[in-house]
């Protein structure tokens, strides 16, 4: 059975400026475990996904003036296992089997439609839960070698 | 402003020395700097320099793509140089060496 050894609960506002700034605070808070340059590096990259589809797609229908917010918690497990949950009260997605399909992108301005593929990829876990007009839940889990 | 980017033209080449954190924030301001330099020099090769980048997620593949559009209609190509070894294994994930006006140095030891 595991044990949580660390938890952080994070609330930012969904502007851009926030991508750098969740990236580098779940980064932070993953150092004590030690994990390797390759491994941090990854969750890094699959966290600023996560969030730049919070702030490209959750909350495009707000109207001016309007911000959302980004949650996201982070558990650290004694087996070196991080688990990263990132969620919104935004928009929500349709159909999220076709949101993961890779080069699939509603954002326009030069969205690659690689994001879903970036977290699968770069994490051992990815579920993602959506309610159109609810919410969006991003649950990555990354093991850590020994 | 902190400077990200830095653009130097000589003999047809437009290189595009890019200096920071390439997300979705950092890469609206990147692509109207080199877009603004294609334009200005029309030049036959642009080269996009990422040795000083030290994260990037798909925004910066968005960004090359989108690039090469660009350049690709004033038939101009495109060499992605000074990928470290993370970089470029995004890059190789998105498939993006197999377009057809960029070319992809492999990358450099860190």
């Amino acid at each position: 059975m595991k044990r949580i050894i660390n938890e952080m609960k994070l609330r930012l506002p969904a502007i851009s400026l926030n991508e750098s700034v969740a990236r580098s605070c779940v980064s932070a808070f993953c150092a004590s475990l030690n994990p390797r340059v390759d491994e941090i590096g990854d969750l890094r990259c699959a966290v600023s996904e996560a969030v730049t589809n919070c702030i490209v797609h959750a909350y495009r229908d707000l109207p001016p003036g309007e911000t959302g917010q980004i949650y996201i918690s982070v558990r650290l497990y004694d087996c070196r296992e991080i688990s990263v949950e990132i969620s919104d009260n935004g928009c929500g997605i349709e159909d999220v089997g076709l949101a993961r399909r890779p080069t699939f992108t509603t954002g326009g301005e030069e969205r690659c439609g690689m994001g879903f593929l970036v977290m699968e990829s770069f994490t051992d876990s990815l579920s993602v839960k959506s309610k159109p007009g609810r919410g969006t839940t991003v649950l990555m889990r990354k093991i850590l070698s020994p | 402003m902190e400077e990200i980017i830095k653009n130097v033209f000589s003999d047809g080449v437009l290189c595009a020395g890019i200096s920071c954190e390439i997300d979705h924030h950092t890469a609206r301001r990147l692509r109207e700097k080199i877009d603004n330099d294609i334009f200005r020099y029309n030049p036959s090769l642009l080269v996009l320099d990422f040795s000083k980048v030290r994260f990037m997620d798909s925004s910066g593949i968005g960004l090359i793509i989108g690039r090469a559009q660009t350049a690709g209609e004033l038939s101009c190509s495109v060499r992605v140089i000074g990928l470290s070894p993370s970089l470029y294994k995004l890059v190789r994930l998105t498939g993006l060496e197999k377009m057809k006006n960029i070319t992809v140095a492999p990358p450099c030891a860190v």
